[in-house]
């Protein structure tokens, strides 16, 4: 009886066995791009090195990196690159701790973040590579609103709480022949540390005139309800009337929210295109010492055109230090991150690409690494 | 057992006066039957909707078989196409580990408390620190097994890290499931056996553990029902990777909840929007396919009578 | 695994499965106590004499099992010692079984030091109080944080969770066991099992998705009749992210539980005790308040105390829902304000844990959510044990509840 019951028992266990061999081996084929059907592999030439690429950090670029990666299979089928989107705090703590080959931050190593990645890079210096510009929007759901003007003090005095209702005379004059309801302003925040909420915060404290009383951080001090991530906020203004957020360009175009027009203080609203954000970058300052190629925004700009609100990240990588084919990977990717085909694949996705000047200092520091 | 006896007097102290006139107790009994029939029916609701959902916005990926042999390289959030085999593959390995681990210690584990250690205080040691295991929440478990694996010893992120934590998840389940049907077992088996000079552990291993096998199994899919869907490890253990890993011990490797969490950031794309709700219905099925798959096992191991 | 005629102990509609091999046992036992529950008795006493005796039994190993079929009342071990204990393979397998538990033991000993020795150090720096604080600002020169906004958010969550799931539960649960027809029952139950397979990220996309905006009139429904009392109070603006939307997401999460657990309990109370109440010219309700849930009440209470567990330590779905107030407002206690539970505000801040001190603050805080969830467990296993009938008890109990209701 027993026998017969372990026969029972391994005939089942055979049987569940196969049906998972026969799925491991029925399957392994790898979609290439889409717009390049059939094989690319045999295009691997010189700059094509082949192995795995690990990265982790900024989901500001999330949409970004996933579609340069994609190009980039399609000339280099064998590198395989991972990108993590858990946020910037994350992705150096991962590069230093030695877990990923580079990392995405919205903002430029620290002080004491640089100490620590040059002890991961054996002594060498990281260095900042700003990669993506992401402008930030202001987004809005008011019923019957769709065109939408704010400057620097009144966004600041609505993030901040000192503006309640959407009727308040500020606005009113912004925006004329506009009628708004008498309805209290929801403001949304990121409710997780974030380098949007960094640099959004750091333009209403530049811009403000004094109305935003906290110091620029990843984590909010103003007004408002906590939601989780981009996705969170973009929902939760998405599904709530007479409410405001600042979220990615792309999350406010996806979720169709009305973005708002910014008055820089030159006089003439600007409406927020990759062009207006390109020219803000323009404006902006390198921060960074030697070879690092940290900017300075000018979150003040009154430069006619320019989209003031913008987020850049930043790939950190090692200048030296990491193994050879390591090295290999990192510079091969990276080149075609910063190179034309590269940048001009993130416009469709609502980034702005890097202005000319920007990108070939970019691709020289790349170029520098060993 | 004698508190058996004192049961009728045990319940709310009032006792019921079945002679009243019939209509008010007719009338309860109606209101009763009414109450418990809507109870049935508020908790259908969700259920059905959200079945609902998942099924009708995810099965059409289901039926193409890309989704089941192809993974999502090179695949963006804008763009159709590509599959889940690599997050199936994944969340199935990392599983499977697990449960080698889990399991062997959970059922001796388990074994001790009714064969060896029962009414002991050692045993009563070993169950309080159970049930502080039940109330370990993933992420506390998690942040636990990074604290071992990548700060002190300085390993890699990989899968096996996952299944490590996983393994403080699904022990408990298992060991106490596997502990009440153990318990379930007659005497007279074991008494039987012992009759015939059987020593003890072989008792264990050919009478008692055989009998209530079927029991066993139905714990462990249990438990693997639960660890399969965990997201919080995955997170915090294992980058995801849109590429075929099937090395748990090398590299990022996709899993279905982070999948999902993936893709659940851009549900105002349709592509992204489609898989998540594909993956969590491939999630259910996986889950629903174990299940049956076990209660099939137990059916044909249960040890017949006659 | 009802037996042939029908009248076997407990009918349990879904047998679990090592239960069907037993019912010629079961059946024989039953026919032997009927008349005199001789066999009862003696387990009875055995198994006090366990409960009195705990260290000798484990001492000799072995041997008390085998004490139970001779049945001798009087210092049943001493005379039953039959011998050859000293079988290598026994001496192993005892070692194995015994090298499990201890295992287990050593593993939640190595997790609770370590998240000691994790949150020491922060709890230290603490600037703030730590159980009576609100503000949360770990790291930096002068970290100041505390739980207790995170604890009122999780504690009553999970208690309107509870209030919502658990009469549904039971009503489920009576309905499968006692109400549907046999043909629905199964399904129904298999149903209801089958939400517990779905991903929790699921119920919180689902839950703010489609089932938040449903749920606003009732929200504002609610505030504006109970909006005096401060739980209800609805802050202006129309958020759904609100602890009472988490709340009924948790509800529906934890129904699935509660309801399996509950449903085996009911099925397992004694024929002769519904027969009995029926006898007596109970209707079906009365039957039900007269048998059935008395039997379960233990069982019932364990169940929910599962289910609490499980609301207490959710973390993506309310993670998902849940909107955090900011830092500036007065705090509001209302369950139509947002806030932030222990686990969902470790999750959403993990990516961010820069340093040892911000780590320890989280753990820290994830410590006193395993302090929270162990106590609840273990007054659920209190309530059980003190209780004995219903709940999961060992195979001799009921069959002595079974046997006691035939002889009386």
């Amino acid at each position: 009886m027993s026998v017969n019951r372990l026969l029972r028992v391994g005939s089942v266990a055979v049987a569940s066995l196969g049906v998972l061999a026969l799925s491991a081996c029925g399957s392994d084929p790898e979609p290439s791009g889409s717009s390049s059907p059939g094989s690319s592999t045999s295009s691997a030439g010189a700059e094509c090195p082949q192995g795995t690429l690990n990265a982790e950090g900024s989901s500001a670029q999330k949409n970004a990196i996933d579609e340069v990666i994609s190009k980039y299979n399609e000339k280099c089928a064998d590198v395989t690159v991972n990108y993590n989107p858990t946020g910037s705090g994350a992705g150096v703590k991962q590069f230093n701790a030695n877990q990923v080959d580079f990392a995405g931050s919205d903002s430029a190593l620290k002080p004491d973040e640089m100490t620590a990645a040059t002890k991961r890079c054996g002594g060498n210096p990281a260095i900042d590579l700003p990669m993506v510009i992401g402008p930030v929007a202001i987004a809005i759901n008011v019923d019957g609103v769709d065109k939408f003007v704010l400057d620097g003090p009144t966004a600041a005095k609505i993030f901040q709480g000192t503006i309640k209702t959407w009727n308040d005379p500020a606005i009113a004059k912004l925006n004329p022949g506009v009628t708004f309801p008498s309805a209290p302003i929801s403001v949304f925040f990121r409710s997780d540390e974030s380098g949007t909420t960094e640099n959004f915060t750091k333009y209403l404290k530049a811009s403000g005139g004094g109305a935003w009383t906290g110091e620029p951080a990843k984590k909010w001090t103003g007004t408002g309800a906590g939601k989780e991530k981009s996705a969170g906020v973009a929902e939760g203004v998405k599904s709530t009337k007479n409410s405001i957020t600042y979220v990615e360009w792309s999350y406010a175009v996806d979720n169709k929210l009305t973005i708002a027009q910014i008055d820089n203080g030159s006089g003439t609203p600007i409406e927020l295109t990759a062009d207006s954000a390109g020219k803000a970058l323009a404006a902006a300052q390198p921060a960074g010492t030697g070879s690092d190629l940290a900017l300075k925004l000018d979150y003040a700009t009154k430069a006619a055109g320019a989209y003031p609100i913008i987020l850049v990240t930043y790939e950190i990588a090692c200048t030296k230090g990491l193994p050879a084919e390591k090295t290999a990977l990192v510079k091969s990717f990276l080149s075609y991150f910063v190179s034309k085909d590269g940048q001009a694949s993130l416009t469709d996705l609502n980034y702005a690409p890097l202005p000319a000047e920007i990108q070939t200092k970019v691709d020289a520091a790349i170029q520098a690494i060993s | 057992m004698t508190a058996i006896t004192e049961n009728k007097p045990a319940y709310d102290g009032q006792a019921l006066d079945l002679t009243g006139k019939s209509g008010a107790r007719a009338f309860k009994n109606t209101l009763a039957t009414v109450l418990i029939v809507l109870a049935f029916l508020i908790a259908m609701i969700p259920l059905l909707w959200i079945l609902g959902t998942v099924i009708s916005k995810g099965y059409h990926l289901l039926l193409n078989a890309d989704w089941w042999s192809q993974s999502q390289r090179g695949i963006t959030v804008r763009r159709q196409g590509g599959g889940a085999y690599h997050a199936i593959m994944g969340t199935l390995i990392m599983s499977l580990i697990t449960a080698l681990i889990a399991v062997p210690i959970a059922v001796l584990g388990a074994v001790y408390l009714v064969e060896y250690g029962k009414g002991t205080r050692a045993a009563r040691v070993v169950s309080f620190m159970i049930d502080i295991l039940t109330g370990v929440p993933s992420i506390v478990a998690a942040l636990f097994i990074y604290a071992v694996w990548i700060t002190i010893f300085g390993f890699n992120r990989v899968g096996f890290a996952v299944s490590l934590s996983l393994v403080l998840l699904m022990l408990p389940v298992v060991l106490r499931s596997t502990e009440e049907m153990l318990k379930l077992v007659p005497d007279e088996l074991r008494e039987a056996s012992y009759a015939l000079g059987v020593p003890k552990w072989k008792t264990i291993m050919k009478v008692v553990v055989p009998t209530a096998f079927g029991g066993i199994v139905t714990g462990v899919m249990l438990g693997l029902a639960r660890v399969m869907g965990e997201t919080a490890p995955l997170l915090i253990l294992v980058g995801y990777s849109k590429n075929i890993n099937l090395n748990p011990f090398n590299g990022f490797m996709g899993a279905l909840p982070t999948m999902i969490n993936q893709d659940r950031t851009e549900l105002a794309l349709q592509p992204a929007a489609d898989r998540v709700w594909a993956a969590a219905l491939t999630l259910i099925l996986l889950v629903l396919v174990l299940n049956v798959l076990a209660r099939l096992v137990a059916r044909f191991s249960a040890i017949k009578s006659k | 695994m009802s037996s042939p005629d029908g009248t076997a102990p407990p009918d349990r509609p879904d047998g679990t499965a090592a239960g069907q091999e037993q019912p010629t046992i079961e059946d024989l036992v039953h026919e032997d106590a009927g008349p005199t529950p001789r066999f009862e008795d003696l387990a009875e006493e055995h198994a006090e004499h366990e409960a009195a005796q705990p260290a000798e039994v484990m001492t000799e190993s072995g041997t008390e099992s085998a004490a139970a079929s001779t049945a001798v009342p009087a210092e049943p071990e001493k005379k039953m010692d039959l011998g050859p204990v000293g079988h290598l393979g026994d001496r192993l397998f005892s070692a194995f079984a015994r090298g499990s538990g201890g295992l287990v033991v050593l593993i939640v000993a190595f997790v609770g030091i370590f998240l000691l020795a994790l949150a020491i150090p922060s709890l230290a720096d603490d600037k703030s109080s730590f159980l009576f604080s609100r503000i949360w600002e770990p790291g930096g020169d002068q970290p100041r944080f505390g739980i207790a906004a995170m604890f009122y958010t999780t504690v009553i969550s999970s208690i309107i969770a509870m209030l919502i799931a658990v009469p549904i539960a039971i009503g489920v649960a009576l309905f499968i066991t006692y109400y549907s027809p046999k043909r629905l029952a199964q399904p129904v139950a298999y149903a209801v099992d089958l939400l517990a397979a779905v991903p929790s990220i699921i119920y919180g996309l689902w839950g703010i998705m489609f089932f938040a905006p449903i749920l606003l009139p009732v929200i504002n429904g609610l505030s504006d009749v109970l909006g005096w009392i401060p739980l209800f109070e609805k802050p202006p603006g129309d958020n759904v992210g609100v602890v009472f939307t988490a709340s009924v997401v948790l509800a529906i999460m934890i129904l699935p539980v509660v309801t399996a657990i509950s449903r085996e309990i009911f099925a397992q109370t004694p024929i002769s005790h519904r027969e009995g109440a029926l006898a007596l010219g109970a209707t079906k309700w009365e039957m039900i308040r007269m048998s059935v849930l008395p039997y379960g009440r233990s069982g019932v209470v364990s169940a929910s105390m599962l289910g609490l567990g499980r609301a207490l330590g959710e973390t993506v779905a309310v993670l998902i829902i849940l909107s955090v107030p900011n830092g500036n407002d007065p705090w509001n206690s209302s369950i139509f304000a947002g806030g932030e539970t222990f686990a969902s505000k470790i999750a959403n801040n993990a990516a961010e844990f820069d340093s040892p001190e911000k780590t320890g603050a989280y753990i820290a805080a994830g410590l006193v959510l395993f302090v929270v969830t162990f106590l609840v467990n273990s007054a659920a296993r209190i309530i059980v044990d003190r209780s004995a009938p219903g709940g999961k008890r060992p195979r001799r109990n009921r069959r002595a509840g079974a046997a006691q209701g035939a002889s009386s």
